[in-house]
């Protein structure tokens, strides 16, 4: 151990007795890997950045945590970020960011990756490099300092934090993480430069390095294009995949202290048919892969020998659309009823065959069953393509409380293109006949939340020209809601118009934005997804600071030909496609279910040789020659 | 059916972890050891297992006593080379003993634990002393906790301060539900910042052997 890394745990004992849950920051956790420092030759940390509780069952970290450290020439240890109370005493007492596991400095790796599922954790990816002593901007870093990479649903639109990114990859990371530590390698190895290390690493596919694309603004500030610095560089990065789903992680990290989620999480499937034009995990994750329904039972099998966890969520877009989700549930159930498991199986579609796969799984029927109807207006529903008979919804709820079930969640999405206050009123009629339904089953017993988020444009989608709903709009249909969703057995959440605002303006952002997430910052933003955190003027004031308005991101309308700062990221879904399926949108033309009946959204024609390389089931898309 | 009476070491890794988490650990650590545990009746089973005495944070220990009860009969020695080959970092098992299924509750049984602290940064060797015995030489010590007036002497069995190997305090301290003395307390009567110490639980005394 360095000086520096004794002088970390020396100071946490002394810190750690005063702060909340110290075993946030202490590591130690069943299957962490510990390997020994001048064992390796490449040294990577993931951060997860929010705190620990949070951070610890995201899946995508425990991917590449896995697939890392089954490397013997590369070790992989994690860091969070601290809570409040933990950040000012590592400040005061100068204990920059470290990782769990040796107590490292995060500026002592060769490579720190990020994991950017949503926008809302920008500002805290500026904190956790200031608390780790990295310059924030990639220009300012050295030879010396670690290569920071990012990835996850947000780098889809990478733009508003390229200046702080070194290298982001775009689309799955299990193949290209191998080939980003191998070229970090031999860089090293050689003494490259930073500059030549990235241009290197814009070799590969699927990796974008922003510092050698610039974009060029037309006068009303919207995008001209994004220029490459060199000729022989890639116009457009095209998203990884994995052409076969690779073995899922079975050696979860088990945290000694409660997070919000103590389970093994399997992913069953990536992708989906349904094709919501709201949905971007849905453009972005095609093309459809499954898992064998064998290799999800030995997996489950060796997690649970190696976690002793309780829980199991088998996680997907849509459970009832994996192929054989009857066969292995009843597999399931076999192999491990006598465990007392919990098992969840969250999406799943709104008919009574979802009400007979969670019976199979659930021994009690404790908690709630969710549904996520969307719409409540057949023109909503086919705006959104999420078509389900109010009738089917009616009768699910009902068989739903008629087999034991004394509550039903109920999600909804407000402010979607076209959506007049009829449709919201839909929506509270609709709420209030399930609830009738219930106390005519159940009486009184009978529990109804219904969840009603706002619709936040996402980029790659059908409603990446549509703008977002004002905030007088969404008020008045909020409080139409909570006016008449009100009542026993009634329950209503939603979400904070503000930082829906805020998730709008990140998710289309462009590059200019980054000077004002790092003024936002240094205002004293972050853990933007805390609601209790949430500080809109600080965001108000540092787009005040830059000249630049909210609105343009937000409210502005687009034409249907503007450049988009995210065009030169491509998914394999056609810009194409997603404008055809706008403007289906706003005919109320229904697209269906891509399983049977290919829409050419263009996933094929990009990964040709990935589908004629691996035919047959494992892709739901057709077969290619 | 057979009641297990596991004793075993808490180290550094487990130092911020409570009494519910260390439960959950044992739960898991039984679970991938594929023990066959027995569950509570009722609405919603939990399986079977009580600790004797929680560990405060911050506190490493060298003698913890769990009892745990199984729907099987195993001899004690592969129960616990399953428990070994799956255990928890900072964990170790010190002894296994099969208890009668419907033996006392081991929480009633603990009557005073033993606490020894070592100096992690310098501390005077007479000031410690002098400072213990004026505390033992007190008629009362009011202290407040949680809002809460009490008087920390009784509750002190023994305090003894060693200077072999290193400075260390021993105090053995009664831990009795509604009377517990707590060392930390007793460290900020004798001035000693808690940060300074590493504070292990030596040993948990029971009113009758186990």
């Amino acid at each position: 151990m360095t000086i520096e890394k004794i002088a970390i745990s020396m100071a946490l004992k002394k810190i750690l007795p005063n702060v909340q849950k110290p075993g946030r920051y202490f590591g130690g956790e069943l299957n962490q890997v510990r390997k020994e420092w001048n064992s390796v030759t490449t040294r990577m940390a993931l951060v997860f950045p929010d705190i620990y509780d949070i951070g610890v069952p995201n899946l995508g970290i425990m991917i590449l945590y896995e697939l890392i450290n089954s490397r013997t020439d590369t070790l992989c240890e994690r860091a969070y970020l601290p809570w409040l109370d933990m950040e000012s005493a590592m400040r005061e007492n100068e204990i920059p960011l470290y990782t769990l596991e040796s107590k490292t400095p995060l500026s002592d790796f060769d490579i720190v990756g990020f994991t950017l599922p949503y926008e809302t954790l920008y500002t805290n990816v500026l904190n956790a490099l200031d608390l780790a002593h990295i310059p924030l901007h990639t220009q300012d870093r050295s030879d010396s300092e670690p290569i920071i990479i990012a990835g996850g649903h947000a780098a889809y639109n990478p733009e508003p934090m390229a200046p702080f990114i070194d290298a982001f990859v775009i689309g799955e990371g299990e193949e290209v993480i191998h080939e980003i530590i191998d070229t970090v390698q031999t860089s090293k190895k050689r003494g490259d430069s930073r500059s030549i290390t990235l241009r290197a690493l814009q070799k590969l596919s699927g990796v974008y390095v922003p510092s050698l694309y610039t974009p060029i603004y037309n006068s009303d500030h919207t995008l001209k294009s994004i220029q490459p610095a060199f000729d022989d560089l890639p116009k457009r990065i095209t998203k990884r995949i994995c052409a076969k789903l690779p073995d899922p992680p079975t050696k979860f990290i088990v945290p000694s202290i409660e997070v919000v989620h103590n389970r093994i999480a399997m992913e069953i499937m990536r992708g989906c048919t349904r094709g919501c034009r709201f949905c971007h995990a849905g453009m972005v994750n095609r093309p459809v892969r499954e898992r064998t329904v064998d290799s999800i039972v030995k997996s489950l099998e060796k997690s649970l020998k190696n976690t002793g966890y309780e829980e199991i969520a088998l996680l997907s877009l849509s459970s009832s659309d994996y192929t054989h989700i009857g066969e292995l549930t009843e597999k399931i159930v076999e192999k491990f009823s006598e465990r007392k498991l919990t098992i969840s199986l969250p999406s799943l579609r709104i008919e009574s065959f979802s009400i007979d796969l969670m019976e199979k799984l659930k021994g009690s029927r404790q908690g709630g069953f969710t549904l996520a109807p969307e719409a409540a207006t057949d023109r909503m529903r086919n705006a959104i393509n999420k078509p389900i008979q109010a009738e089917q919804l009616l009768s699910t709820a009902r068989e739903i409380y008629s087999r034991g079930w004394q509550s039903i969640k109920l999600y909804f999405m407000i402010g979607q293109p076209g959506e007049t206050m009829e449709d919201v009123q839909a929506i509270a009629d609709l709420s209030k006949k399930v609830i009738v339904e219930g106390r005519k089953t159940i009486g009184k017993r009978a529990n109804l939340h219904v969840g009603v988020s706002t619709f936040v444009p996402k980029p790659h989608t059908p409603f990446q020209w549509a703008t977002l709903d004002s905030l007088p709009s969404v008020l008045e249909k909020q409080n139409l809601l909570k006016d008449q969703l009100r009542g026993p057995g009634m329950r209503m959440t939603w979400s904070n118009p503000r930082e829906t605002i805020l998730e709008a303006a990140l998710s289309r952002g462009d590059r200019r934005l980054a000077d004002v997430i790092e003024t936002a910052w240094r205002k004293g933003a972050k853990f933007e997804a805390w609601q209790d955190q949430f500080n809109y003027n600080a965001w108000m004031d540092a787009f005040d600071a830059h000249g630049i308005s909210i609105d343009f991101y937000t409210s502005r309308p687009r034409s249907m030909d503007e450049v988009f700062p995210w065009d030169h990221i491509n998914p394999g879904v056609s810009r194409r496609y997603l404008l055809a399926e706008y403007q289906k949108s706003l005919n109320g033309d229904l697209t269906s279910d891509c399983r049977g009946d290919c829409h050419a959204c263009g996933i094929l024609p990009e990964f040709n040789t990935l589908r004629s390389l691996n035919p047959g089931e494992l892709w739901l898309c057709p077969e290619v020659n | 059916m057979q009641r297990v009476r596991l004793i075993y070491s808490r180290g550094e890794e487990l130092l911020y972890v409570g009494n519910l988490d260390m439960h959950k650990i044992w739960e898991r650590t039984f679970r991938r050891a594929s023990l066959k545990l027995a569950y509570s009746q009722g609405f919603h089973p939990q399986p079977r297992i009580h600790q004797a005495c929680p560990l405060p944070l911050g506190f490493t220990s060298s003698n913890e006593v769990v009892d745990f009860w199984l729907d099987s009969d195993e001899p004690l020695s592969e129960i616990q080379q399953e428990i070994e080959e799956v255990i928890q970092p900072g964990i170790t098992i010190l002894q296994l003993t099969n208890i009668e299924i419907n033996a006392a509750p081991l929480q009633t049984l603990v009557s005073a634990a033993e606490y020894m602290i070592d100096f992690v940064e310098p501390f005077d060797a007479d000031e410690l002393r002098s400072n213990v015995t004026a505390l033992l030489s007190k008629d009362s010590c009011m202290r407040e906790r949680r809002g809460k007036q009490y008087d920390l002497l009784p509750l002190i069995q023994k305090i003894e301060v060693t200077e072999s190997p290193q400075l260390a305090i021993k105090m053995t301290l009664v831990t009795l539900p509604g009377a517990t003395g707590r060392p930390e307390e007793v460290l900020d009567e004798l001035s000693i910042p808690i940060t300074s110490v590493n504070i292990d639980r030596k040993q948990i005394l029971f009113t009758s052997d186990l």
